[in-house]
C-alpha cells in the first residue's frame, strides 16, 4: 500500500481509538471516556486543518488516495474530498467530540465509546469514498454501532425499534449492491473495459448504458438512499429510532447519517446517473415536498419532545432533497448547506432534549412546564437553537432554506410555492413545543431541576456559535461548495444534454416566457397582457 | 470621498452592541445600569442618524440614494447578496423616527420596568428588536429587509410573551409569530418571483431594471400582491390583524414601540419602498391595497369604540390607523403614507406611554372601568395625552389631522364612496379617543368605590398584574409617575403637536416631506388632482367630522344624553367574532386534520411497515430450521432476493 495520505488518517483514527479502548483493562474505566474524548476531538482538529488547507476554486477532488486493493475485481481504497464532502466531513469531525463529551452512558462504558468510534470512521469513510464497493462497505458499516447503539443504550422498546431501523435500512441498501454489481458488470459489457469501482471512471461511462437500465440501477441506488434519508413514505424508522436512542446516538443519527442518505442522492445519483436524476426529479421533488408538509404536520401532534424533534427532521430533509432536485447551483448548494446547518441545529436540539431527560426522566410534554423559569440558560440556547430550526435569518437555518427554495422556484415554481408553506408550519409545531415545556408556571418537579453544567454549557457553546456565524456569514463554506457544484451541474449538463434551470442562461421553463414577455410588453402596463399560465410548465422536458 | 453618509453602519451597530453588551454583562450590571446602557446605545444610534441625515442633505436632490455595502452575504450562483445599507431620504426618515421614538421608550422603561426580575433581559430584546428594524429599513435588498423583518418578529414574539408564566401571554406571542409568518409566506415568494424576475434582490438593481426594460403587468402584479399578503401581517391588515390586539399582553413600552409606532408600519414601507412594483402592476393591485385598508380601518374603528382594556383600545386604533397608511400607499399617496407613519409613531407612541403611565398609576389595572378622574392624580399624563388624543382625533393644528387630512383628499380624488367611508371612519376615531379620555381622566373616580359593575372582567388583559376582583378597589392610590417616564411624554406631547408642519398643505413650498422624499418615490407619487378650493372643502369637512365624533363622545360619556349600550354592542366588543371563528376553526377541525394526519402516519403509514415485517418473519420463521436469531433470518432473506434481482436485472440487461 502507498503512503497514508492525511484523509486515510481522519478515517482511521476513531478506530484506533476504538482499538484502543477495546483493548484497555475493564477495570481502568476511567480512561474510556478521555480517550474517546480525545481520539474524535484530533480528528476533528485533524478536519478543520483540511479544511483551512482546501482549495476553494479547485471544484475537482482534493487529497485524492487511490491504491489497489482487490485489483482483480476492480475495488479500490479510492478517498478524496471536494466542496460537495468537505463540510459533512466538517460536520462530522465537529458532532462527534461534542456528542461524545455531551453524554455518559449508564452503562458498559467501554463498548458504548467503543462503538461511537467505530461509528465515526464508518461515517467519514462513507463521505470520502470515490469507490462504489468501498462506499458501500462503509455505508453499511454504519449500522452496526448504531444498531448496538440503539439496543443496548437506548430506552423503551429499543430491542424492536434497533432491528426495525437495521433491517429498513438493510432492505434498501441490499438493493443498492445489486444496482452496485449490475452497473459494474453492465459498464465492462458495454465498454469492454476492465471491470472497475471507481466513482469517476463509472460516471464517465454511464452515458453508455441503455437509458432504461440506467433508471432502473439508479433506482434500486436511491432507494437505499431515500430509506436513509429518510423520504415520505420511507421514514417511520426514524421517529422510532431517534426516540429510543441513546442522545448522543441521536444527535448522530439525525445530524451525519441521514446526510448518507442525501449525500448519496448528490454523489451517485445526480453524479453518477444525472440523466435519470433528471427523469425521476417530479417524483423526489414531489416527495420531498410531501415531506416538508406531512412532516411538519405530524411533528406538531407530537406528545414527547424527542418524537417531535424526530419528525422536524422528515420536514428538514424534505427540503434538502427540494434543491438537491432542483438542478441548480442555488438549490444544490442550499441543499448542501442545509445538511451541515440541520445536523448543527437539530444535534444541537436532540442535545437539549437529552439534558433534559436527564433531568427529568421524562420527555411527555404534557409532563414537562415553565422549565424557562427553572432553568434560563437551557431555556435561552433552546430558543437560539429553535429559532434557528424555524428558519430565522441571521441564523444559519435561513440560508440553506432560502437557497433551496430559491431554485426550486426557478425549476418547479408551484411545488416551492407549497413548500414554502412548511415555513409556517416549522414556526407553529416548535414555537407551541417550546410554550408547553417552557413558558407557564414551573411546577414542583420544574423547580428541582438544575440549569446547564460547565460541561453542557462547553458542548453549545460551540453549536450556538456555529448557528450565528453560518447564518451571518455564510460565504466561507458557500464558495467552497460552489466549484465543486458548478462541476457536478457541468457534468449533469454535458453528459445528458440536459439544461439546468438557472436564471441566468434561462433555457426552459416559465420565467423564459415570462422574461420574453416583459420585452414584449415594456411600457404597456395599461394594455392588456398575455396571461403566462400557459407557459408555467416545469423546466423538465 | 468620504461623507457624513458613510457612517451609515454605525446607526444599527449601535443598539447591536447594546445587545450584546448586556447578553454577557446584563445581570451583573442589573437595574437600572442595564437601562440605561441600553438608552445611551439608542441615543448613539439617533445620533449617528441625524449625522447621516445632515449628510445626506449635502448631496443634491437626485443624488440622494447612497449604497454602502458591508460584506457579500450569500453569494451564490446568480444570486448575490451583500450586507449593504441603502441611504436615502425614505430610509433616514425611518430610521430618524425609530431611533429617536426608541430612545424616548428605552427612557421611559427604565422607569416601568422598576422592579422587574427580567430587567435587564427586557433591554436585550429591546435593543436587538432596534438593531432589526433597522436593518429592515436601511438594507439595500428584499433579502436583509427580511432579515430585519424576521428578527423584529422575533423580537415581539419574545416581548410579548416576556411575562411567559402567564399562560395567556406565552399564546399572544406565538399567535403573533405564527400569524405573522402567514405574511411572511408572501415575502418569501415575492422574492423567489422577484429575483426570477430582476436576477437580483437589490433595490437599485431591480428599479434600474424596470426602468430600463420594463416589467409585465402580470408579474409586476405577482410580486405586489404577495408583498401584500406579507404587509398584511407586519401591518395587522385584514385577516391578517388578529394577532394585534393579543399582542398588548406584553409590557406596555413594548405596546408603544413595536406594535404602534415601529414594527407594525414595517409592511406599510416595503409597500413604499417596492413603489416602482405597485406602478408596474395592474391598476386593481393597488385598488384592492386601498380597500383592504379600508375595511380594516373601519372595521377595527368600530370594534374600538367597544373595548374596555385601555391597550385594547389603542390596538384596535393602531390597526385602524395603519389601514389609513394602506388606503394612501393604494391611491398612490407614498407621501402622506409616510407623512401619517410618523405623526402616528408620535401621538400613538405618546397614547401608549401616556397608557402606560396611568396603567403605573393604577397599579396595573388596565380597565376603562375602573378609572375615572385621574386628571387631577396624574396631571402631566392627562396634559400630554389630551395632546396625543387632539392629534389622533383630527383636531387642528394638532400633526394627525394634518397627515389624516391628506390621505382623505387622496381618496376623494380616488373615489367618493372611499371618501366618505374614511371619514367615517375617522369619526369614529374622534368618538373612541373622547370616550377613552373621559372615561379616563374625567368624571367621578370609579377606583374609590364599591359600585364597579360585577361583569368588569371578562374582557381584561393580563398586563402586571392580573386584575383583582372589584371589591378590592378603594385601596388604590393613583401617583404620578417618575421623570423617565413623564419627560418622554412631554417630548412626543411637543412632537405630536407640531409634526403637521413637515408636510403643509398651503402652498407647495411647505411641502417639505414630499419634497425630501422624492428621490425615493421616482416621481410615482400621486398628486392631488383638485386645486385649493375643493381641497379647503375637504379639509374643512374633516374638522367638522373631527368636532363631531368629538361631541358625540361627549354627549355619551360626559353628558349621558345616549345609553353608552346602544353603541358598545356585543359584537363590537368580541371584535366581529373574527378571533372566535378563526380559535374555533384552530381549535376544532384544523386540530383534527392535524390530529388525522398524526394518526394516519402511525396507523397506515408504519402499520404497513411493520404488517410487511410480519410477513417477512413469518417466512423467516419457517427457514429457522438452518438460522437462528431473526436478523439472520432476515439478512438471509434479503440476499436471496438481491440474488434473484441480479439475476434478473442482467438476463434483462441482455448479458
Amino acid at each position: 500500500m502507498g503512503a497514508f495520505t492525511v484523509l486515510s488518517l481522519i478515517i482511521f483514527l476513531p478506530l484506533l481509538g476504538a482499538v484502543v479502548i477495546a483493548l484497555t483493562a475493564p477495570a481502568r474505566s476511567v480512561v474510556f471516556k478521555p480517550v474517546a474524548v480525545a481520539t474524535s476531538a484530533v480528528t476533528g482538529a485533524l478536519i478543520l486543518w483540511l479544511m483551512a488547507d482546501f482549495d476553494k476554486n479547485d471544484g475537482g477532488f482534493q487529497y485524492t488516495q487511490l491504491v489497489e486493493w482487490v485489483s482483480s475485481a476492480g475495488i479500490s481504497w479510492h478517498v478524496g474530498v471536494d466542496g460537495i464532502s468537505l463540510f459533512l466531513v466538517v460536520l462530522t469531525g465537529v458532532l462527534f467530540p461534542l456528542a461524545i463529551l455531551a453524554c455518559d452512558p449508564p452503562h458498559d462504558a467501554k463498548a458504548y465509546y467503543v462503538w461511537m468510534l467505530v461509528l465515526e470512521t464508518g461515517c467519514l469513510g462513507a463521505f470520502l469514498a470515490l469507490d462504489l464497493v468501498l462506499f458501500f462497505l462503509f455505508f453499511e458499516i454504519v449500522l452496526i454501532p448504531m444498531y448496538f447503539l440503539i439496543g443496548c443504550w437506548g430506552h423503551g422498546n429499543r430491542k424492536q425499534v434497533a432491528t426495525k431501523f437495521f433491517l429498513f435500512t438493510l432492505l434498501g441498501s441490499a438493493l443498492m449492491f445489486v444496482g452496485m454489481l449490475v452497473l459494474a458488470l453492465l459498464v465492462v459489457h458495454e465498454t469492454g473495459e476492465a471491470l472497475t469501482f471507481n466513482l469517476l471512471e463509472l460516471a464517465n461511462s454511464v452515458e453508455e448504458l441503455p437509458i432504461g437500465t440506467a433508471r432502473w440501477i439508479f433506482l434500486s441506488f436511491a432507494l437505499a438512499f431515500a430509506v436513509k434519508v429518510p423520504l415520505f413514505p420511507l421514514h417511520t424508522w426514524l421517529p422510532d429510532a431517534h426516540t429510543e436512542a441513546p442522545t448522543a446516538g441521536s444527535v448522530i443519527l439525525a445530524g451525519v447519517m441521514l446526510k448518507l442518505g442525501t449525500y448519496g442522492l448528490v454523489r451517485f445519483g445526480l453524479y453518477l446517473f444525472p440523466e435519470a436524476s433528471h427523469y425521476f426529479a417530479p417524483l423526489f421533488f414531489t416527495l420531498g415536498v410531501i415531506g416538508i408538509l406531512y412532516g411538519a404536520v405530524v411533528a406538531a401532534m407530537q406528545k414527547d419532545l424527542k418524537r417531535l424533534v424526530a419528525y422536524s427532521s422528515v420536514a428538514h430533509l424534505g427540503f434538502i432533497v427540494l434543491g438537491i432536485f432542483a438542478f441548480n447551483t442555488e438549490g444544490i448548494s442550499g441543499g448542501l448547506l442545509q445538511m451541515v446547518n440541520h445536523g448543527i441545529s437539530t444535534g444541537a436540539l436532540f442535545l437539549l432534549v437529552g439534558f433534559i431527560y436527564e433531568r427529568r426522566h421524562t420527555r411527555q410534554i404534557s409532563e414537562l412546564m415553565g422549565l424557562q423559569k427553572a432553568v434560563p440558560v437551557l431555556a435561552a440556547v433552546f430558543v437560539v437553537v429553535m429559532l434557528s430550526s424555524v428558519g430565522l435569518p441571521g441564523l444559519n437555518g435561513f440560508v440553506g432554506e432560502f437557497l433551496i427554495l430559491a431554485g426550486a422556484f426557478v425549476a418547479h415554481r408551484w411545488w416551492a410555492l407549497l413548500a414554502a408553506v412548511g415555513v409556517i408550519l416549522a414556526a407553529l409545531y416548535l414555537l407551541w413545543a417550546y410554550q408547553r415545556v417552557f413558558h407557564g408556571t414551573p411546577d414542583e418537579a420544574a423547580t428541582k431541576m438544575a440549569d446547564l453544567t460547565w460541561q453542557e454549557k462547553l458542548v453549545m457553546l460551540p453549536l450556538v456559535g456555529l448557528i450565528v456565524f453560518m447564518g451571518v456569514y455564510p460565504k466561507p463554506v458557500l464558495e467552497r461548495m460552489e466549484p465543486a457544484v458548478h462541476l457536478l451541474i457541468e457534468h449533469v449538463e454535458q453528459v445528458q444534454g440536459i439544461e439546468s434551470p438557472t436564471v441566468n442562461n434561462r433555457p426552459h421553463g416559465s420565467f423564459v416566457d415570462l422574461r420574453e414577455l416583459i420585452k414584449e410588453h415594456s411600457y404597456d402596463h395599461n394594455g392588456h397582457d398575455h396571461d403566462s399560465h400557459d407557459h408555467r410548465e416545469g423546466s423538465d422536458h | 470621498m468620504s461623507t457624513l453618509v458613510d457612517l451609515v453602519w454605525l446607526i444599527p451597530v449601535f443598539p447591536l452592541a447594546g445587545a450584546l453588551v448586556l447578553l454577557v454583562l446584563g445581570r451583573s450590571l442589573g437595574e437600572p445600569r442595564a437601562g440605561w446602557l441600553a438608552t445611551a446605545a439608542m441615543v448613539g444610534s439617533f445620533v449617528a442618524t441625524v449625522l447621516v441625515f445632515v449628510g445626506l442633505l449635502g448631496y443634491d436632490s437626485g443624488q440622494r440614494q447612497q449604497v454602502l455595502t458591508l460584506f457579500e452575504w450569500v453569494p451564490v450562483g446568480n444570486l448575490a447578496v451583500d450586507i449593504g445599507f441603502l441611504v436615502d431620504p425614505l430610509s433616514i426618515t425611518m430610521a430618524l423616527f425609530v431611533t429617536g421614538v426608541g430612545a424616548l421608550i428605552h427612557l421611559y422603561s427604565i422607569g416601568y420596568m422598576h422592579g422587574d426580575v427580567g430587567f435587564s433581559r427586557f433591554f436585550i430584546y429591546l435593543n436587538f428588536f432596534a438593531f432589526s428594524m433597522l436593518m429592515l429599513v436601511l438594507g439595500d435588498n428584499l433579502l436583509l429587509t427580511f432579515l430585519g423583518w424576521e428578527g423584529v418578529g422575533a423580537c415581539s414574539y419574545l416581548l410579548i410573551s416576556f411575562w411567559f408564566t402567564e399562560e395567556a401571554n406565552a399564546s399572544a406571542g406565538k399567535k403573533a409569530f405564527v400569524t405573522n409568518r402567514v405574511g411572511d409566506w408572501g415575502f418569501l415568494v415575492a422574492m423567489f418571483l422577484a429575483f426570477l424576475t430582476f436576477g437580483s434582490l437589490q433595490y437599485g438593481e431591480m428599479f434600474f431594471e424596470i426602468e430600463s426594460n420594463g416589467v409585465a403587468a402580470s408579474t409586476a402584479s405577482g410580486i405586489a400582491l404577495l408583498l401584500l399578503v406579507g404587509a398584511a401581517g407586519k401591518s395587522a391588515q385584514f385577516p391578517l390583524h388578529v394577532w394585534l390586539p393579543d399582542a398588548m399582553a406584553g409590557p406596555t413600552p413594548v405596546s408603544a414601540l413595536i406594535h404602534a409606532a415601529t414594527m407594525v408600519t414595517a409592511g406599510v414601507y416595503l409597500l413604499i419602498r417596492m413603489n416602482p412594483i405597485l406602478v408596474a402592476a395592474h391598476g386593481w393591485v393597488p385598488d384592492l391595497i386601498m380597500w383592504v385598508g379600508l375595511g380594516t380601518a373601519l372595521m377595527a374603528a368600530t370594534i374600538a369604540v367597544a373595548q374596555n382594556d385601555i391597550k385594547k383600545v389603542l390596538a384596535y386604533s393602531t390597526i385602524s390607523q395603519l389601514g389609513f397608511m394602506f388606503v394612501a400607499v393604494g391611491s398612490g399617496a407614498y407621501v402622506a403614507a409616510i407623512f401619517h407613519m410618523v405623526t402616528h409613531a408620535f401621538f400613538k407612541a405618546l397614547l401608549f406611554l401616556g397608557a402606560g403611565s396611568v396603567i403605573h398609576g393604577m397599579d396595573g389595572d388596565q380597565d376603562l372601568r375602573h378609572y375615572g378622574g385621574l386628571a387631577k392624580a396624574l396631571p402631566i399624563t392627562s396634559l400630554t395625552f389630551v395632546v396625543g388624543w387632539l392629534a389622533i382625533a383630527g383636531v387642528p393644528p394638532f400633526s394627525g389631522f394634518w397627515s389624516k387630512d391628506e390621505i382623505l383628499a387622496y381618496a376623494y380624488a380616488e373615489n367618493t364612496l372611499l371618501w366618505l367611508l374614511l371619514l367615517a371612519t375617522a369619526v369614529l376615531t374622534a368618538f373612541y379617543m373622547t370616550r377613552l379620555v373621559l372615561m379616563t381622566f374625567y368624571g367621578s373616580p370609579r377606583w374609590t368605590s364599591n359600585a364597579v359593575s360585577s361583569a368588569a372582567s371578562e374582557l381584561d388583559s393580563v398586563d402586571v398584574v392580573a386584575v383583582e376582583p372589584a371589591a378590592a378597589l378603594p385601596q388604590r392610590h393613583p401617583h404620578e409617575s417618575p421623570w423617565t417616564m413623564w419627560l418622554p411624554l412631554v417630548l412626543l406631547a411637543g412632537l405630536a403637536a407640531v409634526a403637521g408642519a413637515l408636510n403643509l398643505p398651503f402652498s407647495s413650498d411647505v411641502h417639505f416631506l414630499e419634497k425630501w422624499l422624492d428621490p425615493a418615490l421616482y416621481g410615482h407619487a400621486a398628486h392631488v388632482p383638485f386645486g385649493g378650493g375643493t381641497k379647503w372643502v375637504l379639509g374643512l369637512i374633516a374638522i367638522i367630522g373631527s368636532v363631531a365624533g368629538v361631541a358625540g363622545g361627549a354627549a355619551v360619556y360626559a353628558c349621558n344624553r345616549i345609553a353608552k349600550e346602544r353603541i358598545e354592542r356585543p359584537f363590537l366588543a368580541r371584535a366581529w367574532g373574527i378571533d372566535e371563528l378563526l380559535s374555533n376553526f384552530m381549535g376544532g377541525p384544523g386540530r383534527a386534520a392535524f390530529a388525522r394526519a398524526a394518526q394516519f402516519d402511525q396507523q397506515v403509514v408504519d402499520g404497513a411497515v411493520n404488517a410487511t415485517g410480519m410477513v417477512v418473519r413469518r417466512v423467516g420463521t419457517l427457514l429457522r430450521s438452518f438460522q437462528n436469531g431473526l436478523v439472520r433470518s432476515y439478512a438471509l432473506f434479503i440476499a436471496m432476493g438481491a440474488l434473484a434481482l441480479m439475476v434478473w436485472f442482467l438476463t434483462r440487461a441482455g448479458m
